[in-house]
This record gives structure tokens, C-alpha cells and sequence, in this order.
């Protein structure tokens, strides 16, 4: 009786894990033969050199570099802002906050994290962008700035308690080694445990970067839907996933080579994060046994 | 080529152990100079707990002292209060009076990373920084300030060959400490506590961790460093507080039960319970 209650248990449990990664497999594999068919008809090196990308126009240009470009600059936006306070943040808690602050102020950074992007698109849209203006005049109402700070906001708390988790893991011993020879409590934190959680900083920021990559709602509504190869950040642009709602909500009919470019898009996108994430793995077990 | 900070340390260095041969030549009976460390009525506290019971102790530059007891007499407390490593413990408190070099170190004045300079210690478990072993043991420059290439390169190299362990690294400088064997780190960790010439070396049980063969081989280092320095070290073992120390001190229940010189506490303690420890009779 108790046995195949286990049994049951034990088959349900699988199936569940067999589902998601059949979904996954799933997935990537519509993902790549939908791909495969739009670089039958588009050749793989215009895609990556070509500087327009103007599929849904009668003049069609298929070059990607547009909103690579868009998606590398309000990620770069994003991550110069939120590193340097993400860390400030993390160095400050594990090192410096008492405990009862810590433990009431953790859980509170996490809660940026649970906003709706959607939240934060109109957030960058309609109160970023606008005061923005008033300081940089000619500014565009959809521009890079705005929605890569605000994307910004949105993975301080990644940044921030992964690298609090990397830094609360370097054994105290080290900390007092480091002030048994006189270090300051700045020098403890910066000489000693920050490269000591190096790698878990490191995996913090790159999680941090493909959750930028990846995000779609904020850049949809803030950036504009313009591919342009650009770095300025006061224009508006267009960035991967954007281009990807923009053609799912929009007329483009169903296997359509216009509609297809989502896919090349996709692929690109998923490239890039199942990269980022690859790497992020990598260092985590590369680093792991470094303390016992 | 030295620059000004370097020179600024070297001067203090020099001008440091003048003073202190100065005294022990004249026999300046200053109670402040003649003695290293001086604890007076010390009680030091966790919470409500007191961990430490009205101490006194002396004890000489240029000597080992062994502080022997059963666990949780209070030896690693009273070893921690020489470099206020305890202040960072919850609900430390401490009364009396602790004088390093004549400066009383529980007083305001007294710069936390100054002390520290001046009163290095060696772990329980050797707990090098995940660096290379040549930063390790220039650690304690760099955080000082020191620039001058050179000067650090030497100052690593001889705190290196001090510890014996210049030999086995010389070729590896650059490799991460962590890779080093247990008794390999420990030695490190004595070399960087050296590299930044500590007047006190505080040891709490330094080779619990490690084999018979790289214990050995820090008790000879010891031996060596009194030259140079004052040292205060925890052990548990017996035989080896009866083969390095001058002198020893055994604590039980946070008092200080007994003190003098190793060899007549060894042979003829005058407390029963130092004579019970000391021949295994309990702790
Ligand atoms: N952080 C702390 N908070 C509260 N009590 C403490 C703390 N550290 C030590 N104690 C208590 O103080 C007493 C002395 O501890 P201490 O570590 O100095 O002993 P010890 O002689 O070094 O022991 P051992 O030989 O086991 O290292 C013990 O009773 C211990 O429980
Ligand atoms: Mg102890």
C-alpha cells in the first residue's frame, strides 16, 4: 500500500521534470527550424552585416546589427547603473549593516525585483523620459537613456543579493586575517572579501546581463521601435525582444518570410542567454570547491 | 631607491628597537617599557558570562609565553584581548587595564590598525587570502601604503626565508596560496604576519591543524623568532609548551591559576590543579 504510494509519488515527480524539459526541447527546436527556414531565403552573412533592418518596408533589409545594437546599448545602460549600486548595496549589508537591518532591508530590495515590467515601462515612459528632458534638451521621448536606467532599477536586486549570498559565504576566518593585520573595515571589504567572492560577483553580474537582454516590457514601451545603428542613447531604438512583440502583435501574416524574422531574432536572443547563463554555470562550479 | 613612506617606516622600525635595547640594557625599571605586555586586573565579560576573572600578567619582550588549560578556560579570549580582536564579539565587555609597549590599548586614542600593525597573529586554521602567495605576504604593505616595488620584493623574500619557506616557493610566487599544503599555509601566514614587523606575534594554537613533521617545523621557527619578537602562543599540547615557552601560564575557569617559568611549572607546580593538568590527570 505505502509502496505504491511511493511508486505513484515517485512517477509524478518525474513526469513533471520530463514535461519541462520536453517543453524546453520543444521550444528551441520550432525555435531553430523556423530559423532554418528564414536563412533559406536571407543569407546568413547579410544578417550579420547588413546595417538596416527594415523587414516589414517594401525596400527589405535584414541585417540584425540594428537591434543587436539596440539590446547592447540599453543593457550597457542598465548594467553601468545598477553594478556599481548593486555592489555598494551587497558590500554594504554583508559588511558593514547590522544584522536586523539586514535581514528587514533584504527582502525589501527583493520586492523591485517582483514589480511588473510593464510597471516599469510606463515608470521610464512617462516619468523618466520627461524629467530627463527638462536637464537634456532634444532628448527623443523614446530613447535608450530611460528605459536602460529603468531596466537598471529592475536588476539592482539580482546584482545586490546574489553578491551579498557570494559575499556572506567568505569564511570569516579571512575577515579576521585580513584585521588581525591591520586592515580597516574598507580595506577588509575591498582587499580581501569582495575577490574572495569574485566569482560569485562575476555570476551575479552576468545573470544580471541576460536578465537585461532578455527583458522585453520595459524597452517595448520606453525605447521605441526604430532599429538603428546607434550608440546613442538619447534616440529612440529597437531592441531584439521588442522587435519580437512588435511583429507577434502586430498583422504580419503567418508564415510569411516578414514573420519569420521573429524566429532569426529568437535565436539570436536565445544565443546570447544560453550563452550568458553557460558561463555563469561554468565559473560557479570552476570556483566552487575553492573553500573546502 | 626607497620613497618616503617606506623610509617613514623603516626610521620607526629602527628608532623602536633602539628604545627597547635601551631599556633592557639600562634595566630601565619604567613599568611601561621593561615589560612588552602588561594585563592588569583584567575581567573580561560575554553578556552576563565572564570569561576572563581579575588576570595579571607580565611578560617580558623577546620570550615565549605558553598559555595551557582545559578547553574554555579563557586562553583564546585573553590572547584575542592583546589585539582587541574580541571587540567585534556581541556583548564583549572588558575592565582593567592592558598596556602593549607602554600604550594602554583599551584607551580611546588608540588606532585599531595601528595596534594590529604592532601585535600580529597566527590562526587556529592557517587562513591565507585567496591570492597569490607573493600578495599574501605583501598584504600587510599594500594596506599600509607602501608603493616602492623593490622594497616590497625584499621585505617578501626575507619574511619568506624567516619561515623557512622561501625554498619550497621561490618558483611559484605567483601561484594562488590555496594551493600550498596545510603547514605550507600556516608558515605563510606567519611570513605575512612577519613582512610587516610586528613587535608581538600572537599564536592561538598554530598547529592543531597540522602533522607532526610541519608542527615541528614551527616550533623551530619559534624557537628562532623570539629573537625578534615577543610571542604569545595557545596550545594544547603539552610537550610542546614545554619545548618552546620561558614561561607559562595556566588558566582554568577563567582565572589565571598559575604563571612563571616553564621549567618550574613543569617541574615543581605549586597549585594542585596546574600539576594535575600538566601530567593529564584532566582536561
Ligand atoms: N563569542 C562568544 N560569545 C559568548 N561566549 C564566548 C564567546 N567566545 C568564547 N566564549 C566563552 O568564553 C569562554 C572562554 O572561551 P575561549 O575561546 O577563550 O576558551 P579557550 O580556552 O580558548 O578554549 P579552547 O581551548 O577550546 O580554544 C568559554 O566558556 C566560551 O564558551
Ligand atoms: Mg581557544
Amino acid at each position: 500500500m505505502k509502496r505504491t504510494r511511493e511508486t505513484v509519488i515517485e512517477k509524478f515527480l518525474l513526469s513533471s521534470a520530463l514535461i519541462t524539459i520536453l517543453t524546453t526541447v520543444g521550444i528551441i527546436s520550432v525555435l531553430a527550424f523556423e530559423a532554418v527556414k528564414f536563412f533559406r531565403e536571407v543569407s546568413i552573412i547579410d544578417f550579420f552585416t547588413d546595417t538596416q533592418w527594415t523587414p516589414l518596408f517594401t525596400k527589405k533589409h535584414f541585417g540584425i546589427l540594428p537591434l543587436l545594437s539596440g539590446t547592447f546599448l540599453t543593457s550597457a545602460i542598465a548594467i553601468a547603473f545598477a553594478l556599481p549600486i548593486g555592489l555598494s548595496i551587497a558590500i554594504y549589508l554583508s559588511e558593514y549593516a547590522p544584522k536586523r537591518f539586514r535581514e528587514f532591508i533584504k527582502p525589501a530590495l527583493e520586492l523591485l525585483a517582483a514589480v511588473p515590467t510593464v510597471v516599469y515601462g510606463f515608470f521610464a515612459l512617462t516619468v523618466v523620459t520627461p524629467f530627463l528632458q527638462k536637464i537634456i534638451p532634444g532628448m527623443s521621448g523614446f530613447n535608450s537613456l530611460s528605459a536602460g536606467l529603468v531596466m537598471g532599477i529592475m536588476i539592482i536586486p539580482i546584482i545586490s543579493s546574489l553578491s551579498e549570498d557570494a559575499l556572506r559565504a567568505v569564511p570569516n576566518s579571512l575577515r579576521e586575517a585580513a584585521y588581525g593585520m591591520g586592515s580597516t573595515r574598507f580595506q577588509t571589504a575591498i582587499k580581501v572579501a569582495v575577490p574572495a567572492a569574485s566569482s560569485g560577483i562575476v555570476v551575479s553580474v552576468i545573470l544580471a546581463i541576460s536578465r537585461a537582454i532578455g527583458e522585453t516590457m520595459i524597452v517595448a514601451i520606453a525605447a521605441g521601435q526604430q532599429p538603428r545603428l546607434t550608440l546613442n542613447p538619447l534616440v529612440p531604438v529597437e531592441t531584439l525582444t521588442a522587435y519580437i512583440v512588435q511583429v507577434s502583435l502586430g498583422d504580419v501574416p503567418h508564415n510569411s518570410l516578414e514573420y519569420r524574422t521573429i524566429f532569426a531574432a529568437g535565436i539570436t536572443l536565445f544565443v546570447f542567454t544560453f550563452a550568458l547563463n553557460n558561463i555563469s554555470h561554468w565559473i560557479k562550479n570552476k570556483y566552487r570547491e575553492k573553500y573546502e | 631607491m626607497l620613497n618616503m613612506e617606506t623610509e617613514e617606516i623603516i626610521m620607526e622600525n629602527e628608532v623602536r628597537l633602539t628604545k627597547k635595547t635601551e631599556n633592557l640594557v639600562t634595566g630601565n625599571t619604567g613599568i611601561n617599557t621593561e615589560y612588552e605586555i602588561i594585563a592588569r586586573n583584567l575581567n573580561v565579560f560575554y553578556g552576563e558570562f565572564q570569561a576572563l576573572k581579575d588576570v595579571n600578567m607580565n611578560i617580558l619582550p623577546y620570550t615565549v609565553t605558553a598559555f595551557i588549560g582545559p578547553s574554555g578556560c579563557g586562553k583564546s579570549t585573553f590572547l584575542r584581548v592583546f589585539n582587541r580582536m574580541n571587540d567585534y564579539i556581541d556583548g564583549f565587555r572588558i575592565e582593567g587595564e592592558v598596556f602593549v609597549s607602554g600604550t594602554e590599548i583599551y584607551s580611546n586614542r588608540i588606532k585599531l590598525e595601528e595596534l594590529r600593525r604592532k601585535v600580529g597573529m597566527v590562526f587556529q586554521k592557517p587562513n591565507p587570502f585567496p591570492k597569490t602567495i607573493f600578495e599574501n605576504v605583501a598584504y600587510g604593505l599594500r594596506i599600509q601604503g607602501v608603493k616602492d616595488k623593490h622594497f616590497i620584493l625584499e621585505r617578501v623574500e626575507r619574511s619568506l626565508k624567516q619561515v623557512v619557506l622561501w625554498d619550497e616557493v621561490k618558483d611559484n610566487l605567483h601561484k594562488n596560496a590555496l594551493a600550498l599544503s596545510g603547514g605550507q599555509q600556516q608558515r605563510l601566514c606567519i611570513a605575512r604576519t612577519l613582512a610587516v614587523e610586528p613587535e608581538v606575534i600572537l599564536m592561538d594554537e598554530p598547529t592543531s591543524a597540522l602533522d607532526p613533521i610541519s608542527t615541528g617545523k614551527i616550533e623551530e621557527l619559534i624557537f628562532e623568532l623570539k629573537n625578534e619578537y615577543t610571542i604569545v602562543i595557545v596550545t594544547h599540547n603539552m610537550q610542546q609548551a614545554a619545548r618552546i615557552s620561558d614561561h607559562t601560564a595556566f588558566f582554568y575557569l577563567g582565572e589565571l591559576i598559575e604563571q612563571g617559568h616553564t621549567k618550574d611549572i613543569y617541574t615543581n607546580p605549586k597549585n594542585k590543579r596546574t600539576e594535575n593538568y600538566i601530567t593529564g590527570r584532566f582536561g
